[in-house]
């Protein structure tokens, strides 16, 4: 079957105190499109061109549980204080809201690295950005697929 | 969040990642659901350092130390350091209980200790201190083969259990080993089913976001079914969890676990 | 009191590239749960982490709903200097709270 089930496992309010054949509707929040998730990189980039290249998002394409994924994301720097990673901007496309986090990094740094775990509301692409010390900026996107979604189940 | 007022010396913590010794797969087939769960949530229980539980954990430590009720008395006022009068302790629960002339599990046992011997107010079920205290108390235990007690006391409850683990219930009319002998291995809704060894609990759930209990996840099985799932603290999940440790008997514990 | 947890190499080379990892015990509430009734329950997030060395930053995070329940951050520093390392999260009602550990450069 193609369509999404809704996990069993989860829908612990199905059942319905007073008897009712109560069908839980889930309301869904309206989402973040590619449109706002373009507008957030805007904002974050200043309207700057961005390169694709330099930046690696370690994230499993198959995800078992949207609530908590885990993400790694290294970008190709020397990280000198000559040349090294100022930010790096996470974006989706698919979650109620376009930003996932923005880690800002410094020449002492070291690697140009950081791990977190995210959520992900639906299989989508997202997209990370790094802004360099020469105001350059490049990107690196995942293509994730999420059977069973944060946000919209309780 | 509260607020905290002062910065203090935390934990700096483990040096090093704990390797669980997750056996995992026995020689007659019975497999954990370690196994059946992606790299990435494997490599997180392994991470003392990543592992949400160990927050948990921590605060059982905590708690496990400190004085309460009416005795005020500590845990470790009678059973000193947790690591040493508590190895293979979660691995033999549940136990029988001659005070409540049945078996008690673990957070029964947790509970009745905080009634009678300090006299406090018992933890609600899922409670944070409860699943906290379980939590740490499990964690000893962890890498000890499951090692029901040999008590003939205990053959009733047990063999009630196994009903239960037989019985088909709900809407959907399936018993547990409908989906846990019978097609264990196979898919439900993208997931795979697990043989549904309870070696880990309480573990951090990614669908909870949140640590929890085997009770909690029957209740989940139970409404996932389709049936009016039982209160928490109802005997028969003790019985239950009774049968299935006895089920797993042998396998490692994994307290606390992570599952997806 | 949130329970967190930091974990810091007890020792570390001076130049040497070291790891810190943290995690801090919170529900992340996004603000997109539903309640039974259809409204949600409100946000509620630590949306700012940072760290820092002997009171100089040398990492810091802006943290949105998309973030997991009881959120892991790990970032690497270069061990130049011997110190104390502060963490502190900041949440939605502009309460911080905050961690240290002492760092040892040999």
């Amino acid at each position: 079957m193609s369509e999404k089930q809704p996990s069993v496992l989860s829908r612990r309010g199905a059942l319905g105190a007073g008897g009712a054949a109560l069908i839980a509707l889930v309301v869904r929040p309206a989402h973040a499109t590619t449109q706002t998730m373009h507008e957030a990189i805007q904002h974050f980039t200043g309207g700057a061109a961005v390169k694709p290249g330099r930046v690696t998002m370690d994230i499993p394409p198959l995800v078992e549980n949207g609530n908590s994924v885990p993400l790694t994301i290294t970008v190709d720097s020397p990280m000198t204080e000559a040349d090294f990673v100022r930010a790096i901007a996470v974006f989706n496309e698919r979650n109620p809201q376009p930003n996932v986090g923005t880690f800002h990094l410094n020449a002492r740094s070291g690697r140009a690295f950081v791990s977190t775990r995210i959520r992900l509301g639906d299989s989508q692409i997202i997209t990370a950005i790094a802004q360099m010390s020469d105001g350059s900026l490049w990107s690196g996107t995942a293509e994730l697929v999420v059977t069973l979604p944060a946000c919209v189940e309780n | 969040m509260t607020a905290f007022p002062t910065a203090r010396l935390s934990v700096v913590a483990v040096v090093c990642s704990f390797a669980t010794a997750v056996a995992a797969q026995t020689t007659d087939g019975r497999r954990s659901g370690f196994l059946d769960m992606s790299p990435q949530s494997q490599a997180l229980q392994k991470d003392d350092t990543a592992n949400p539980a160990m927050l948990w954990v921590l605060d059982g430590e905590a708690l496990w130390n400190a004085k309460a009720g009416r005795a005020d008395k500590s845990c470790a006022d009678c059973h000193q350091d947790a690591a040493v009068n508590m190895q293979g302790v979660a691995a033999r629960y549940p136990a029988f209980s001659a005070e409540h002339n049945r078996p008690l599990d673990l957070q029964g046992r947790i509970n009745a200790c905080r009634e009678t011997r300090q006299q406090a107010t018992p933890f609600a079920p899922e409670s944070k201190e409860l699943l906290a205290l379980s939590a740490y108390i499990g964690k000893q235990s962890r890498g000890m083969p499951i090692a029901p007690p040999n008590d003939p006391r205990l053959a009733p409850f047990r063999a009630r259990g196994e009903a239960l683990y037989k019985q088909r219930i709900g809407q959907l009319n399936f018993s547990c080993a409908n989906c846990h002998d019978d097609n264990a291995g196979q898919k439900l809704a993208s997931a795979v089913i697990p043989q549904g060894h309870p070696t880990g609990y309480p573990l951090y759930r990614l669908e909870w976001q949140n640590l929890g209990s085997l009770q909690r996840r029957f209740r989940g099985c139970l409404v996932g079914v389709r049936a009016e799932p039982f209160a928490y603290g109802s005997e028969e999940y003790v019985e239950l969890e009774l049968f299935l440790m006895s089920r797993a008997k042998g396998m490692p514990v994994e307290t606390p676990a992570a599952r997806p | 009191m949130a329970r967190a947890l930091i974990n810091v190499p007890p020792k570390a080379k001076r130049g040497e590239v070291i790891e810190i990892k943290t995690l801090i015990s919170h529900p992340m509430e996004t603000g997109y749960r539903p309640k039974g009734d259809g409204s949600f329950y409100p946000r509620d997030i630590i949306h700012k982490f940072v760290c820092t060395l002997n009171g100089e930053e040398i990492f810091r995070a802006d943290l949105y709903p998309a973030i997991a329940a009881n959120p892991f951050i790990s970032f690497t520093t270069v061990a130049r200097e011997s110190g104390l390392l502060m963490f502190s999260w900041i949440d939605d009602r502009g309460e911080a709270q905050m961690e240290s550990a002492k760092l040892v450069v040999e």
